[in-house]
C-alpha cells in the first residue's frame, strides 16, 4: 500500500512541501506540480530536503509545469524524475490513494 | 480504473482548474472512467457560462463543457458553495427569487453528498486546489 | 445517495485540515463536508496539522471581524459519530501551543455505557503519517 502525494506550492512561499516530505512513508511517491516545481531545482536552499526525501520515496515533477517556468531536466535536483499528464494519471492508478497537499 | 476529481478553485486566479482539466482529459484519453468531477469552494465558479476571457486566452468553462459533451462527463457543482458564490441553475433561480441563472452547459448543481459518493464509488480521488 | 450503492464495506475517509480558520473559507467548508459525509456511515477521521490546529483553539471570538464563529460545531461532531480528531503534537509545539489550548471536545461512547471520552487524540508526526497511509480516501482542504 502506498500513497501518491501532490504538492503545488513553492517551498519558498509556504510550508506545504516541507510538511508533505515530513509525512512520507517508504514506497510513496511525490508529484510536484504548478508553482511547486521551483522547489525541485538544484542548488536552492531547499534542495537538500528534496534529496533527503528521494532516499525514502520517488520524487517526480510535472514536465509541462517545469517548462512553463523556464526549467528543464538539467535544472533539477539529482534523482527527480519528469512525467507528463499521462504519467500523472499512471502515478494515480499505481498508488493506492492520492493525497493533495494544498 | 474509475477515478474522481475534486476542483477547489475557480478559473484563472489559480492554476488548479487548468491542472484538473489537463489531468481529466489525459485520464479519459487513456481509457479511464471519470466517475465525477466535483467543484467545491471557489471551484464552483468554473460552472458559470457568463465568463468572457480574452480571445487569445483559453476559456476554461468552454473546455470543461466540451469535455463533458464528448465523454458524457458528470460535472457537479456543490449547491451550498454555489449559493454563496452566485452560481444558479433555473431551479435555484426560481427558488431564491433571483432574476437570472448562469450555469454552463454540462454542469449540474447538486449536494455535497455527491462528493462523498464519488469518494465511495471511485477507486481514486484526485484533488486540485490552492 | 445512489440506490445502486454496492460497496457495503465502509471506506476510511480522512479529512486533512492544514489551514487556520477565517482567513480562508477552507476550514468552514471542510466542516460542512464532514457533517454531510457523516450520513454516509463511513469510517471518518479528521487530521489537524500545521496551521490547521488553530481550527480547534479555545476562545475563538469573531464578533470583531463580522464572521460567524463556527468553532462550536467541532464540539457537536460527536453527535454525528465523528469521534476521531487527530491533532499533531509537533504542529502544536512549533506554534507554541499545547493540547490545553484547544477546545474540550468529547463524545459519548455507545460501546462503553455512553461514557464521555475525549475526541481529540494527540499524535506524533510519525503517527500522523501512519494514519494518513491507512486511509481509502483523503480529502484535503
Amino acid at each position: 500500500m502506498s500513497t501518491l502525494h501532490t504538492v503545488n506550492k513553492s517551498p519558498f512561499d509556504r510550508s506545504t512541501m516541507a510538511s508533505c516530505l515530513a509525512h512520507l512513508k517508504a514506497g510513496d511517491a511525490v508529484l510536484i506540480i504548478e508553482d511547486g516545481v521551483v522547489g525541485a531545482r538544484k542548488g536552492t536552499a531547499f534542495a537538500a530536503t528534496v534529496t533527503a526525501a528521494i532516499g525514502n520515496a520517488e520524487v517526480f515533477v510535472l514536465g509541462p509545469d517545469l517548462a512553463a517556468r523556464g526549467m528543464g531536466e538539467d535544472d533539477l535536483v539529482d534523482g527527480v524524475k519528469i512525467v507528463d499528464y499521462d504519467g500523472f494519471v499512471d502515478l494515480v492508478t499505481k498508488h493506492d490513494r492520492t493525497q493533495a497537499w494544498l | 480504473m474509475k477515478l474522481a476529481v475534486l476542483v477547489n478553485e475557480g478559473p484563472y486566479t489559480h492554476q488548479a482548474s487548468d491542472s484538473a482539466y489537463q489531468f481529466t482529459k489525459a485520464a479519459l484519453e487513456k481509457g479511464h472512467e471519470i466517475f465525477r468531477v466535483f467543484f467545491y469552494h471557489d471551484g464552483v465558479n468554473n460552472g458559470t457560462r457568463f465568463t468572457v476571457p480574452p480571445q487569445d486566452d483559453r476559456n476554461l468553462q468552454v473546455l470543461w463543457s466540451e469535455l463533458a459533451a464528448k465523454y458524457n462527463l458528470d460535472l457537479t457543482v456543490c449547491i451550498a458553495a454555489a449559493q454563496r458564490r452566485g452560481i444558479l441553475d433555473e431551479g435555484e433561480m426560481k427558488r431564491h427569487g433571483k432574476d437570472g441563472n448562469n450555469i454552463a452547459p454540462g454542469f449540474r448543481i447538486s449536494g455535497l453528498g455527491q462528493l462523498i459518493e464519488a469518494g465511495i464509488k471511485s477507486e481514486r480521488l484526485v484533488t486540485f486546489g490552492d | 445517495m445512489s440506490e445502486d450503492m454496492d460497496d457495503d464495506v465502509a471506506k476510511k475517509f480522512l479529512y486533512v485540515n492544514r489551514k487556520a480558520p477565517y482567513g480562508t473559507i477552507y476550514a468552514l467548508e471542510s466542516l460542512e463536508v464532514v457533517l454531510i459525509g457523516a450520513a454516509f456511515e463511513q469510517d471518518v477521521s479528521l487530521a489537524f496539522l500545521d496551521d490547521g490546529v488553530y481550527q480547534l483553539i479555545d476562545g475563538q471570538k469573531t464578533t470583531g471581524i463580522g464572521m460567524k464563529n463556527f468553532s462550536p460545531t467541532y464540539k457537536a461532531l460527536g453527535d454525528y459519530e465523528v469521534t476521531k480528531l487527530y491533532v499533531e503534537k509537533e504542529s502544536l509545539e512549533e506554534r507554541g501551543l499545547t493540547v490545553d489550548d484547544l477546545m474540550d471536545i468529547v463524545y459519548e461512547d455507545e460501546d462503553d455505557d455512553w461514557e464521555e471520552k475525549p475526541s481529540i487524540r494527540l499524535v506524533s508526526r510519525a503517527e500522523m503519517a501512519e494514519i494518513m497511509a491507512d486511509q481509502d480516501v483523503v480529502l484535503s482542504f
